[in-house]
């Protein structure tokens, strides 16, 4: 308990010490427009590291950039042979998960970054995604499709950075975006450790026609609903129309 | 060309759509079906999620529903006063069909309940279409010109209640096509279809109505109790995908009329044989899902 108290401290302490380097980042874009015919986004994310002395030699410099979606209760559901069919037999609600979790760096994670500083600052997809649950099939489960749908993705060698002075990395959003903020951070590693960190969001949102319909099919569901039938009528009695007279 | 649909809340190629919703609307004016029971799997495959599947086909087939019996009203090959009956069990069963599946929606087996509806009816429809019209067949090849009796005496035929159709040339108990009426409208409302596969064959068999009748008058009841379940969705699950269903309604409405032609230079009979053949393939598809062990187990629900 006291050694766990004191090694967080110290991790959280040690941007403090080694204030030396701090990381100064920016966004090509900070809000994305989901329209009729959006087909996922690319957001580039650069900056720099600003520093008071020079450049520190007797270490590795890295650089490490989180994208986290938004949250949500997430419940997994288990099919088992049941009467000789496959069944869902089990739910379990899981606890909030990011919808879209995204991780580049300089070079793998692991290599960065001491296990300690990872639980701390949730870096890695196992420790960002439920990590309280570790271990429960459900849990992995949730991991494993939402990394082979692509909505949990990493980037090993994802950020590219330039005379340890000058970084730059590419963040793709898929298609299937939920609505929300989604937090970007970046993190400047040395030894290990964590030594600054620049947080922002991204906004996510419907725009136009499709916020259009949104709210109104949220807001105002019964006239919503009739729209639906009154187009319906028309396009059915319009194509009717339309094939009655070229057939003449 | 992707789109983005505001509901669903996924991006889909708008011509995947256009064909779905093409190949729905001609199998809709061929047959008289409304082509649910094909479009609500066929949405699952391309990637939207089965609520906004099931509501959103059945406001597509109010569209191609529409189109369709005015077609048929011009030809005079619908029986209003059959369609009202049919209707009023119809409305009855949607409500009583809302009712099973959010019950089951609750328990969290719904997708199994679907599933099982799809599998049972279309094994048992398809089955029985195949082999009476095979039948059929033969027996118009082997004695050609040989006129089918239609004025058999059934326990249709002694029920209280009687009524004269007279576009359907039947003067019969309204009480069997109350039951149609609500046996139709119930699966319509599980299985997110117009049920017409099931009252086709139905209107046919147990009611024995004239066949160029049928197509129109079931069309003309699917339009109202699929209307009565788009709003029941769009009300209370808010799942209505009106840009989706826009879509697939532009390509449906121009193949419920190239449907509708191409039906009516086919035999009954070749008809009715295409139509089992096709709702036995979609059972088989489903079937072998529940059968064959999937290689996830796991998959994340969908609230």
């Amino acid at each position: 308990m006291m050694r766990g108290f004191v090694l967080a401290l110290a991790l959280t302490l040690a941007p403090l010490w080694l204030a030396a380097e701090e990381v100064v980042a920016d966004l090509s874009q900070n809000r994305v427009s989901i329209t009729a015919n959006f087909d996922g986004s690319e957001i580039l994310i650069f900056g720099a590291i600003k520093r008071e002395a020079a450049i520190p030699t007797d270490s590795d410099l890295d650089v490490i950039v989180t994208v986290t979606g938004p949250k949500k209760m997430e419940t997994i559901l288990r099919k088992a042979r049941r009467f000789g069919i496959w069944v869902n037999v089990e739910r379990e609600r899981l606890g909030h998960a990011p919808s879209f979790y995204s991780v580049a760096a300089t070079r793998p994670v692991e290599d960065i970054i001491i296990p300690a500083t990872d639980a701390l600052w949730k870096i890695t997809a196992d420790e960002q995604i439920l990590s309280e649950r570790r271990g429960l099939p459900a849990r992995e489960a949730l991991i494993r499709i939402r990394t082979a749908n692509g909505l949990y993705r990493r980037a090993n060698a994802g950020v590219e950075l330039n005379q340890n002075t000058l970084f730059n990395t590419s963040i793709a959003l898929p298609a299937n975006l939920v609505e929300g903020a989604y937090v970007t951070r970046i993190l400047l590693a040395r030894n290990g450790l964590i030594l600054d960190d620049y947080s922002t969001e991204i906004q996510v949102q419907k725009v136009g026609i499709e916020r259009w319909l949104y709210n109104l099919a949220h807001n105002n569901a019964l006239m919503y609903g009739l729209l639906s039938l009154l187009l319906a009528g028309i396009a059915g009695w319009g194509a009717s129309e339309i094939f009655r007279l070229i057939r003449r | 060309m992707q789109i983005f649909l505001p509901i669903a809340e996924v991006s889909v190629n708008a011509f995947v759509l256009l064909g779905l919703g093409g190949i729905v609307g001609i199998l809709s004016g061929m047959f008289g079906v409304g082509g649910g029971f094909l479009i609500t799997p066929l949405l699952f495959f391309v990637g939207i999620p089965p609520a906004v599947a099931v509501a959103t086909s059945a406001n597509q087939i109010v569209a191609s529903s529409v189109s369709g019996v005015l077609a048929h009203f011009k030809r005079k090959t619908v029986d209003l006063r059959m369609g009202w009956v049919l209707l009023i069990g119809g409305l009855i069963g949607s409500a009583i069909g809302m009712q099973i599946f959010n019950l089951l929606k609750a328990l969290g087996q719904v997708d199994l309940l679907v599933t099982l509806c799809y599998v049972v009816f279309l094994g048992i429809i398809g089955a029985l279409m195949l082999v009476e019209s095979i039948r059929a067949l033969r027996r118009a090849k082997g004695r050609p010109g040989q006129r089918r009796e239609r004025t058999k005496h059934t326990w249709v035929h002694n029920l209280p209640f009687k009524m004269k159709f007279r576009a359907s040339g039947l003067y019969i108990s309204v009480i069997p096509p109350v039951v149609v009426g609500v046996v139709v409208g119930m699966l319509g409302a599980i299985m997110g279809v117009g049920g017409g596969f099931i009252m086709v064959p139905a209107m046919i068999y147990i009611l024995g109505m004239p066949t160029k009748v049928v197509i129109g008058t079931s069309l003309f009841q699917i339009i109202f109790v699929t209307a009565f379940n788009t709003m029941l969705h769009a009300y209370t699950n808010h799942t209505v995908d009106m840009m989706l269903a826009l879509i697939l309604l532009v390509g449906g409405v121009i193949g419920a009329q190239i449907g509708t032609q191409i039906g009516l230079r086919l035999k009954a009979e070749q008809l009715r044989i295409m139509l089992a053949l096709l709702v036995l393939i979609v059972c088989l598809k489903l079937g072998l899902d529940l059968l064959i062990p999937p290689s996830e187990l796991y998959s994340i629900g969908v609230i």
